[in-house]
């Protein structure tokens, strides 16, 4: 890192970086412009439907799709008998690796049945009215056998996995002797949390629009997080060369993990297009999205701790439970947080996990840091209650100074000032100390708080710069945005690397043909993205540098290029800032219309040390950095609580968060905002419902899957502590996706103790649920 | 079926044609109801399209969206949003549940703020429709339009169409008063990466600006 | 969805006659259930017939109270100021009730016949004997949170799932109905939403090609002193866990009248006659409401998951009549 250039010296006061912009695609998305991946109009276009299965567990015995195939504008009906075939499946062995697929099954490859929803015909028809009932006249019969709905289920065989979470993550992990602490500390506290069925759910639906340019060329517009993910996946299956395969990602209508894969839908609209020689396009319907890109697992967790009787934690001891589909070990890695976050010598995990009919769930907003936190933070909670201590303080008295897992410094943590000012910016003070003390008329008015934290996790990208001799550029990466401001930021980097106002700037991502970038999860993208950006230009200014001090009419003709800065868009000397010309000048004189420059950024442990990180992913670098890298917040919650209505309206909400650098003041705040909304949505009202006879949701649709709406929400305050990190990327930028929504659950769990002196250790917190607590 | 607008200059046909090759059945039964006959509630607009009809299969029909009157092949099951998006190229409205269950497809007809989804295109013939792509004069963004944009009223832009729409009639409807009330009544339209408080304000500037819709 | 004709009807003899005609045919008004249902299949038809020109229109004060078209908007008639002013549980039910956007297209005629949103019943790929008589419940032993707690049968449990129809059974709102042959009748409302017993298909007195054609509700003292008190999982858009619609005439602190209905819990609009039988007469405290509650569910029969509502109906109809008297 020491010999690469970094924002934090060519840009030590930025002009546009930082500064509330507003969204540069704004334009387009209130006018109705900005095409998602469903509305192309492409010349013969076909409209694709899913028939998927009615059981959960068996075989097909028949399919009758003569009905189906006399109806007006069918063009094609495909079963597992007919569709062309795949050059690799997820189903074969070591299929699922090679094609990065989020699950280790392609549905209609054979008759088998393996879960509710599943995939069983894919019908092609010329109107979207027509393909749909087409597939409802598809006429299956199955063979039945009975499912296991879930983990609860008493016939559910609970087993131990080697590895979670595609194999990322030990399936036990020890640190110290933390039973034997247990057995010694004064203080023991143990709880179970059990955490319901949540669905992403995205407003848009996932979508697939798939174009066969040629029979070995393929063009999908994919409402998909990485371009570059489904182009391999795709590229995989279909046993073509990767560059053959292009997608296509302009917008997308959020996607929060379940658009970070390819999953089986997008390959099979592409196998229809194949077949009926048409481009062919395909929207889950909402009731499909519930069964088509994964979820967030049903899950019970068991937190031990153990503590002095000064509150200072001595050993913390997690045991996780969940449902995974047949063919793979999913589970979301809770106990990373519960690992990291204090400051705690003794730590023990386990993973459990039984096969279900389910499909295989998926990282879901803050993968195992959301639910993970719920449970270390509202127990922290309890221990802060049970020895009379402030909340805040039990935290500050187990901060981790350092990485508790290694020992490590952390690159920077700014969690003591969160704490702080979001105290002040909440009112934290006047809060009564004593639980079920608050009243507002009937109503019972709770104060909670919890912390939040999200690792830099480690990754790579590329970018291109092509900057006009006219004054302006065109800058390139094949990222995705997802409603986060990757258009937007992006423009505000290369316009303060570049030296240009950001409405010279054009922002281009979502294309195979453009530089990789990661996908858009892990909170990588921002730092990631904006690194290579950055490095792209000066890779712009090392060659326009080259070419100055060889242009005998250049001031800086005869200096040497580590002489030259550069500073606004003017090349100079850096002790004779005088001595130098714009960039403008000396293309002319080179008679260049254009210049290109390309660069790759680092993001995390890599960018330390210096190793690569797969540039479609991210992994854990193979040489430990020498820092710790997390971002850390806080987030502050009131409630009113009705005792008798068991209604909980969350009144007031301060998040403050140190992400190290923040590129645009405006989108990250909305960020933070979205990211609590959807926490709060989790701890109050979010449960898919999955009936335990069918392995079937009931409640597959926006009206019953309560997410929520505007009336949930009352105004939120977010700031952020200006941090300065040196060691995460060239830009100093962390990424706050995921952190927004770390700790919210518990923190309005928090809160509702506060207000009840009840505590409530399941989410969703319904109204059931806290006129239970009186009963208790 | 008779046309419910006289012959328009912008009238263009669209949507793919029926690879069935089935010709439309139009059938039209008894003439224009008495004027008599129609209570004094009925409306101007209502009382010409006071026609009885049926329309079965593959039909032409004439919808104005945003002022002009455009002709369309559809089906009589045919939804106003499918409409919208797939005959007309307007995909501005988006279809985010389909069932009336999310507001994405949030459009007005007469003026008035409907879901898209849950009414038939051959339903809304002879009716004003107004989408997102017809709330700005050209390059002129409407004034819920920019102070969407200067909120940050959205982040994936997937509901924004239909927040809008949404927007303009709570506006018009009086119920942009207060902050209460905006959350209120604009609970019809889900977002799921929670620009909620951004989208209050926005809509909340335009309604303290005085601005009538 | 399958495909179907189209029939603008422009008499309501012709609107009736079709449907009458043809079982496989349907009236749609503002089509939101309609809708919903036949993209789910959950209902086909082969024809619809669209009421919308027919003149079942209007919100007036009629010599014995308030009479509404069928084909009123449910926002029209919720921010209707007679209504507000002199029967404001009817507002406040309406206005609670769906989205703006909804409450734009919906008509009341089609508010009364809303369908249960049982996940069972919206689902083709379960057993449900209200969708296909005879297949089964599994709500019974399944995921039956959001489910009946009174008026349930072994067949069926779904929650009448309307706001509307609950305020209105609560005030002896009549329908006027009308046939094919043009022939009009009077049904009152608490007749009109049968009970599943072993035959849940059948919800109303409906006969085939049977219109609504509007509804009238009595004035009283009761009307004007009333409200509607909604409890959901969230703030708005969303189905009642339990509502109450309540209406008093209290004097001097004795209850002389009462009106008492619930929603969210029964499988029909639930007027409690036994929680008005212990109001009328008695002082206007806590203690009567809680005695009232009790009434009110006495006869439930909880399942596994929404036994929760018990409680709930009766906190929320004890709310209701505190508010209401403060």
């Amino acid at each position: 890192m020491e010999t690469e250039p970094s924002f934090f010296e060519t840009s030590p006061t930025p002009n546009v970086v930082g500064k509330p912009l507003n969204r540069v695609d704004g334009r387009d998305k209130v006018m109705g412009r900005a095409k998602y991946s469903a509305e192309y109009p492409i010349p013969g276009l076909t409209y694709g439907v899913l028939k998927t299965s009615d059981i959960a567990k068996g075989k097909i015995q028949s399919i009758d799709t003569s009905a189906a195939a006399k109806q007006p504008g069918v063009l094609a009906i495909y079963t597992h008998l007919n569709i062309p075939k795949l050059a690799v499946t997820p189903n074969d062995a070591d299929g699922k690796k090679a094609i990065g697929a989020p699950m280790g099954f392609m549905p209609l490859t054979s008759d088998v049945i393996f879960y509710a929803g599943q995939p069983v015909a894919v019908v092609v028809a010329d109107t979207f009215e027509r393909a749909t009932h087409a597939a409802d006249l598809v006429r299956v019969t199955y063979t039945t056998e009975q499912p296991i709905a879930a983990y609860t289920d008493p016939k559910a065989k609970i087993f131990d996995p080697a590895k979670i979470q595609d194999g990322k993550t030990d399936g036990k992990t020890r640190r110290g002797d933390a039973r034997a602490a247990l057995a010694s500390a004064p203080v023991q506290l143990t709880a179970v949390y059990t955490h319901a069925i949540n669905h992403h759910n995205p407003m848009e639906p996932g979508a697939t629009t798939a174009v066969w340019d040629a029979p070995d060329r393929l063009t999908v517009y994919e409402s998909t997080q990485g371009v570059t993910r489904t182009q391999k996946a795709l590229s995989t299956m279909l046993g073509l060369p990767q560059d053959q395969v292009r997608v296509i990602t302009k917008y997308l209508g959020g996607g929060f993990g379940c658009k970070g894969s390819c999953w089986p839908h997008t390959v099979l609209t592409v196998l229809a297009a194949k077949g009926v020689g048409r481009p062919v396009k395909l929207s889950l319907t909402r009731k499909q999205q519930f069964t088509s890109m994964g979820h967030r697992e049903d899950q019970t967790q068991t937190l031990t701790l153990g503590a002095t009787k000064e509150g200072k934690l001595t050993t913390l001891i997690h045991e996780k439970t969940s449902t995974t589909s047949p063919w793979d070990n999913y589970a979301e890695s809770n106990s990373k947080i519960i690992n990291m976050l204090y400051d705690c010598p003794n730590f023990e995990a386990s993973y459990q996990l039984a096969r279900g009919n389910v499909m295989t769930s998926t990282y879901t907003r803050a993968p195992g840091e959301a639910p993970g936190s719920f449970a270390l933070e509202s127990l922290m909670d309890d221990l802060a209650y049970k020895l009379n201590i402030d909340p805040i303080q039990i935290r500050l008295l187990n901060h981790a100074d350092k990485d508790p897992t290694n020992g490590n410094p952390w690159s920077s943590k700014s969690l003591k000032e969160c704490y702080a000012r979001g105290a002040e910016l909440f009112g934290w003070s006047k809060r009564n100390p004593k639980a079920g003390a608050t009243r507002n008329g009937r109503l019972l008015v709770g104060m909670g708080m919890a912390t939040a934290s999200y690792p830099v996790h480690n990754s790579q990208g590329m970018a291109r710069v092509r900057l006009y001799a006219d004054g302006h550029a065109v800058v390139q990466s094949g990222a995705t945005d997802l409603g986060t401001g990757t258009y937007t930021v992006m423009t505000q980097v290369a316009a303060d690397s570049l030296g240009l106002p950001p409405e010279k700037i054009r922002f281009e991502l979502g294309d195979t043909k453009l530089p990789t970038a990661p996908n858009s999860g892990g909170s990588v993208a921002a730092g990631t993205v904006s690194s290579s950006v950055y490095m792209a230009a000066q890779d712009v200014w090392g060659r326009l540098t080259k070419l100055a001090i060889k242009d005998k009419k250049s001031p800086l003709f005869g200096a040497k290029s580590e002489e030259v800065a550069v500073e606004n868009g003017r090349l100079q000397l850096k002790k004779n800032k005088a001595k130098g010309e714009g960039f403008m000048a000396l293309m002319k004189r080179a008679g260049l219309d254009d210049i290109e420059g390309s660069g790759s950024g680092k993001y995390g442990a890599g960018y330390e040390t210096g190793q690569a990180a797969s540039p479609a992913t991210s992994g854990n670098a193979e040489k430990p950095a020498t820092h710790s890298m997390h971002s850390f917040g806080a987030h502050f919650c009131e409630v009113q609580v009705d005792p008798d209505l068991g209604t909980v309206r969350v009144t007031r909400w301060v998040s403050v968060h140190g992400a190290g650098r923040i590129l645009n003041a405006k989108t990250a705040r909305s960020q933070i905002i979205g990211g609590s909304i959807f926490g709060i949505g989790a701890a109050l009202m979010e449960a898919t419902h999955r009936d335990n006879q069918f392995a079937r949701y009931v409640n597959a649709d926006f009206a019953d899957y309560h997410i929520p709406v505007n009336a949930d929400i009352p105004d939120m305050t977010v700031e952020f502590i200006d941090e300065r990190d040196p060691y995460i990327n060239a830009m100093g930028v962390k990424g706050i996706g995921e952190i927004s929504m770390v700790g919210v659950s518990a923190a309005v769990a928090n809160a509702i103790f506060h207000a009840t002196g009840k505590r409530v250790r399941d989410l969703p917190i319904t109204p059931d649920k806290i006129l239970a607590t009186k009963a208790v | 079926m008779t046309d419910n607008f006289p012959p328009d200059s912008a009238d263009r046909p669209d949507g793919p044609v029926p690879s069935d090759g089935r010709r439309s059945f139009i059938k039209q039964a008894t003439g224009f109801l008495g004027l008599a006959l129609a209570p004094p509630l009925i409306s101007q607009a209502e009382r010409l399209t006071a026609i009885s009809k049926k329309v079965e299969g593959v039909t032409e029909m004439r919808l104005k969206v945003n002022g002009t009157v455009r002709t369309i092949s559809a089906e009589p099951r045919v939804t106003l949003l499918d409409a919208l998006r797939e005959k007309l190229d307007l995909t501005g409205s988006k279809k985010g549940c389909d069932h009336g269950q999310c507001g994405a497809c949030t459009v007005l007809v007469d003026g008035r703020r409907i879901n898209s989804c849950l009414t038939l295109a051959v339903m809304n013939q002879g009716k004003e429709i107004t989408t997102v792509e017809g709330l700005a004069k050209g390059e002129e963004l409407h004034p819920l339009q920019a102070s969407f944009i200067e909120h940050d009223g959205f982040q994936c832009g997937y509901c924004t169409p239909g927040q809008l729409m949404s927007g303009v009639a709570c506006l018009k409807e009086g119920h942009a008063k207060t902050d209460g009330d905006v959350r209120e009544w604009m609970s019809g339209n889900l977002c799921r990466c929670g620009a909620y408080p951004n989208i209050v304000a926005a809509i909340r500037q335009v309604e303290k600006s005085g601005f009538k819709s | 969805m399958n495909n179907f004709s189209y029939l603008q009807a422009t008499q309501p003899k012709e609107a009736t006659g079709a449907v009458r005609d043809n079982q496989q045919a349907a009236f749609i008004a503002g089509g939101t259930t309609l809708l919903d249902l036949m993209k789910l299949n959950v209902e086909t038809h082969d024809q619809l017939v669209d009421i919308n020109m027919l003149a079942f229109k209007g919100i007036e004060q009629t010599a014995d109270g308030l009479r509404i078209g069928a084909l009123e908007r449910m926002s029209d008639v919720g921010e209707n100021p007679l209504v507000m002013q002199q029967y404001p549980v009817i507002s406040q039910s309406l206005l609670l009730a769906a989205s703006p956007q909804l409450r734009n297209m919906a008509s009341i005629g089609g508010n009364l016949l809303q369908r249960t949103r049982c996940g069972y019943f919206r689902d083709t790929a379960f057993p449900c004997n209200k969708r296909q008589p005879g297949s089964g419940c599994p709500a019974q032993e399944g995921e039956n949170r959001g489910l009946a707690i009174l008026g349930g049968s072994k067949d069926c449990i779904a929650t009448f799932p309307g706001d509307l129809a609950v305020a209105l059974v609560a005030l002896d709102a009549v329908l006027l109905l009308e046939n094919a042959k043009g022939k009009q009748r009077r049904v009152p409302l608490v007749d009109f939403h049968l009970l599943p017993g072993s035959t849940p298909q059948r919800e109303t007195v409906l006969e085939p090609g049977e219109l609504i054609v509007s509804v009238t509700v009595p004035a009283a003292a009761h009307t004007r002193k009333s409200m509607y008190l909604k409890v959901r999982e969230r703030s708005s858009y969303a189905y009642a866990l339990a509502s109450a619609a309540v209406g008093l005439d209290v004097q001097g602190g004795q209850i002389r009248s009462a009106r008492v209905a619930l929603g969210g819990v029964g499988t029909k609009p639930w007027r409690s006659r036994e929680a008005e039988k212990v109001l009328t007469g008695a002082p206007a405290t806590e203690a009567t409401f809680r005695a009232a509650a009790a009434a009110a569910l006495r006869e439930a029969q909880p399942r596994e998951h929404n036994r929760f509502k018990v409680e709930l109906a009766q906190n929320t109809l004890v709310r209701a009549l505190t508010e209401l008297t403060a």
